[in-house]
C-alpha cells in the first residue's frame, strides 16, 4: 500500500466503547472528512474529545463501529495496520528500546523486505532530515526526549508513507523544544509533500501547523475550517471558548437586522455579528481579551464601562480585569496601565463581537 | 561566614532490615553448605578426594548426572516452550483469560506426591487414559506411561509448567503493547511483531525462567521414585545421594554427591546467564528516558 493517493475519505467513522452499566458510548461519532494529498490536518480538542480515537481508527489500531475509510477508491478500514502503510508518531514515541537509532528507523524498511544495503542510505537520509546524524548507534534510552521524538518522526517518514499520523507528538517536550520541533514538523511536511494528520489539544500548535483544523468535542466534529476561520469565526460557543474567547456573557436580544444583532445586559449594550441561528430572546456574546481597546471616555458605540479590579503586567501589554456595575467580569488585554479602582471604558468592534445562542 | 558543613553520610538504619534475612541465609544456607562441602572432603576412608573419585568411577553413580540431565533439560525446554506461546496469548484481557490462567496455575497448588498419585491412577496400564483409548479403539496396545522415563517427564511438566507460565506472563505483560502497535504501523505482521519486538525484549526473562525451571527439575526426587523406575532409567542424582545418606549411612559420600549436583546446576545456570549478558537488558517500556 505504499502507493500515492489523491484523497483520504472518512465517511461517517464511528467508534463506540462499552461504558458504565453496559451502555455503549460513542467516543467518535460520524466523523466525515476528506483529506487531499499534501494537506496538513489538525484534530483539535480537549482530552476525551475523540481525536486520538479518530487517529487510531485511521491507523487501523482500532476497529470501527460504523462508517468506512477510503483511500481514493480502495476501502481500507478492513485492513490491518501493517497493510495500510501509514507512518505513525506516538505520544510516548514508542521507540523499540532494544534497537539502536538506526535499526529503529530502518525497521519499517526491513519489514518491507529491503536489503541492508538499501536500508542504510535511506536511514542516513532520514537521520539527516531530522538532524540526528552521528547518533545512529545509540539506544533510545541514551537520547534526550527531543532526540527520541525526532527518531520517532524519522522512523515514521522513512517508509515514505502517503499519510503521516501524529498523536500529540510534542506534549512531552519542554516549551522551547516544542516550538523548535513544531517548525521542524512543518518543514518536513513541506519537504515530503505528503499528507499529515496531527492530533493535539494545543490550539497554538494547530493554528501554526495545519492547513485545516478539525475541532472536536465529545466525539462530535464542531468545525472544520482553515486556522484563520477557526480563530476568527468559531462555529459555535464551544469552539469560541476553546479558541480563546474568554469573555462569554449571557445577554438579551434587542433586535436582529441581517447578520447584525443588538443585545443588552444589565449594563451592557452591544451590537455584534450572529454566528448561529438565534431563538427565544436570549444569546451569548463571545469576545477575545485582545480585541478590546481601552478608551478614557464613554463616547462611541460598543463601549462598556467598568471599574478596574486587577492588572497583570505581561510585558508587551497588560491583562486587565474590568468589572461592570452589575458585577460582570471582563478580561481585557490592552496597552496602557490603569490602576486598580480606576473607571475605564473598553471598546470592541462590531465584527469582533460574536453572538451565539445561549446554552 | 562559613558555609554549613555538609552532613556526613550517616549510617542508614533502614539497612538493619536486611539483618534477619542475612542471618537466615547464614544459618540455614551458607553454614550447612560449607559444612557439607567440608564433610565431602572427609571420606570414611581414603584421601580428601576419595568420594569424588569414587563417584566418577562407579558405574551406578556417575551416569546419574546424565540421567538427571536427560529428564531436567527436556522438561525445562517443554515448560518454557509451552508457557511462552500460551502466556503470549493470555497477555491481552479477555473474558476467559482469568479462567484459563486459573486452570493453568492449579497444579502449582498440588504437591508432587499428590500429582504422582493421580498420575499413577490416570496414566497407569489400567488407568482412565488406557481405558478411554481402548474403549474408543484409538490405541489398542498397552500403555506404559508410569514407572518409566515418561512418567517422570510428564510429572515434571505438570508441576513445572505453572511456574514457567506465571513468570513469563509477568514478563510479557511488562512489555508496553504500544511497541507492537508501533511495529504494526511500520508493516510488521503479528508474527514479525513477536519475532522482532516481543522475543528480544523477553529473552532475558526467558533465560531467567529457564534457569529457575531447570534448577527445580534437576532436583527431582519424589516423582522419580514414585512414577519412575528408581533402579533404572530414572535413577536420578538425588536418589544416589539419598541412598548414600540413608541406606549406606555415608554422609560424607552423600555430601559429595550433593556438591556434584550443585556444581552441574551451577554450570548450566552460568552458561544460560552468560548468554543472557549478551542480550539487551534495559527497560522494556516505550517512555522517554
Amino acid at each position: 500500500m505504499d502507493h500515492d493517493f489523491n484523497e483520504l475519505r472518512l465517511d461517517g467513522v464511528t467508534r463506540r466503547f462499552a461504558g458504565a452499566g453496559g451502555l455503549a458510548f460513542a467516543a467518535l461519532n460520524e466523523l466525515t472528512l476528506t483529506i487531499q494529498r499534501g494537506e496538513f490536518i489538525a484534530l483539535l480538542g480537549p482530552s476525551g474529545c475523540g481525536k486520538s480515537t479518530a487517529l487510531n481508527c485511521i491507523a487501523g489500531l482500532m476497529q470501527l463501529s460504523g462508517g468506512s475509510i477510503w483511500l481514493d477508491s480502495t476501502r481500507i478500514d478492513t485492513l490491518p495496520p501493517e497493510k495500510r502503510g501509514f507512518g505513525m508518531v506516538f505520544q510516548n514515541y514508542a521507540l523499540f528500546p532494544h534497537m539502536t537509532v538506526a535499526r529503529n528507523i530502518g525497521f519499517g524498511l526491513k519489514m518491507r523486505g529491503l536489503s541492508d544495503a538499501n536500508v542504510a542510505p535511506r536511514v542516513a537520509h532520514a537521520l539527516q532530515l531530522v538532524q540526528l546524524t552521528g547518533q545512529e548507534h545509540k539506544l533510545p534510552g541514551q537520547l534526550s526526549g527531543g532526540q527520541q521524538q525526532r527518531v520517532a518522526i524519522a522512523r515514521a517518514i522513512v517508509i515514505e508513507p502517503p499519510l503521516v499520523l501524529m498523536d500529540e507528538p510534542l506534549s512531552n517536550l519542554d516549551a522551547k523544544l516544542r516550538i523548535e520541533t513544531r517548525a521542524e514538523i512543518r518543514r518536513i511536511h513541506k519537504e515530503l509533500g505528503r499528507s499529515t494528520i496531527y492530533v493535539t489539544h494545543d490550539q497554538d500548535e494547530a493554528l501554526s501547523l495545519a492547513d485545516r483544523i478539525v475541532v472536536m468535542k465529545d466525539g462530535v466534529v464542531q468545525q472544520i475550517a482553515a486556522p484563520h476561520d477557526v480563530y476568527a469565526q468559531p462555529a459555535n460557543l464551544h469552539v469560541a471558548r476553546f479558541m480563546g474567547y474568554r469573555n462569554v456573557v449571557e445577554v438579551a436580544i434587542e433586535r436582529e437586522s441581517g447578520e447584525r444583532v443588538t443585545v443588552s445586559g444589565p449594563d451592557i449594550c452591544l451590537t455584534g455579528v450572529r454566528k448561529q441561528p438565534l431563538a427565544d430572546g436570549r444569546a451569548c456574546i463571545a469576545m477575545r481579551p485582545e480585541e478590546f481597546t481601552l478608551g478614557a471616555d464613554p463616547g462611541g458605540s460598543n463601549t462598556i464601562s467598568g471599574r478596574v479590579d486587577n492588572v497583570e503586567y505581561c510585558g508587551r501589554d497588560s491583562l486587565i480585569d474590568v468589572v461592570t456595575a452589575s458585577g460582570t467580569r471582563l478580561y481585557v488585554r490592552a496597552n496602557g496601565a490603569p490602576q486598580a479602582g480606576d473607571t475605564v471604558y473598553v471598546h470592541i468592534p462590531v465584527e469582533r463581537t460574536l453572538v451565539y445562542p445561549h446554552e | 561566614m562559613t558555609a554549613p558543613e555538609a552532613p556526613r553520610a550517616a549510617f542508614d538504619r533502614v539497612l538493619l532490615l536486611v539483618v534477619p534475612a542475612a542471618a537466615f541465609m547464614l544459618l540455614l544456607f551458607i553454614y550447612p553448605f560449607l559444612y557439607g562441602l567440608a564433610l565431602s572432603f572427609n571420606p570414611k576412608e581414603g584421601g580428601a578426594l576419595a568420594n569424588y573419585a569414587h563417584f566418577f568411577t562407579t558405574d551406578n553413580l556417575w551416569p546419574t548426572i546424565w540421567t538427571t540431565l536427560r529428564l531436567a533439560l527436556p522438561a525445562t525446554l517443554i515448560n518454557v516452550g509451552l508457557a511462552l506461546p500460551i502466556a503470549f496469548k493470555m497477555r491481552v484481557k479477555s473474558p476467559y483469560q482469568r479462567w484459563a490462567t486459573t486452570i493453568l496455575v492449579i497444579p502449582i497448588t498440588l504437591g508432587t506426591v499428590l500429582i504422582a498419585e493421580g498420575m499413577l491412577t490416570y496414566f497407569g496400564p489400567k488407568g482412565w487414559l488406557a481405558q478411554f483409548l481402548q474403549f474408543f479403539h484409538l490405541y489398542e496396545g498397552s500403555i506404559r506411561l508410569t514407572h518409566n522415563y515418561w512418567g517422570v517427564l510428564i510429572s515434571l511438566v505438570i508441576s513445572g509448567f505453572p511456574f514457567a507460565f506465571l513468570l513469563i506472563l509477568s514478563y510479557i505483560t511488562g512489555i508496553d503493547p504500544v511497541l507492537a502497535r508501533a511495529a504494526s504501523t511500520l508493516g510488521a505482521d503479528p508474527r514479525s511483531q513477536f519475532r522482532h519486538i516481543y522475543l528480544p525484549l523477553l529473552a532475558p526473562g526467558l533465560a531467567m525462567c529457564f534457569c529457575l525451571a531447570f534448577v527445580q527439575a534437576f532436583s527431582v526426587f519424589p516423582s522419580a521414585v514414585l512414577l519412575g523406575s528408581p533402579a533404572g532409567p530414572t535413577r536420578v542424582i538425588s536418589i544416589a545421594a539419598y541412598e548414600a545418606a540413608f541406606e549406606q549411612y555415608d554422609y560424607s559420600m552423600a555430601s559429595a554427591i550433593a556438591m556434584i549436583m550443585g556444581f552441574v546446576q551451577l554450570v548450566i545456570v552460568a552458561a544460560v546467564l552468560g548468554a543472557r549478558s549478551l542480550m539487551y537488558r534495559g527497560p522494556v517500556s516505550a517512555g522517554k528516558g
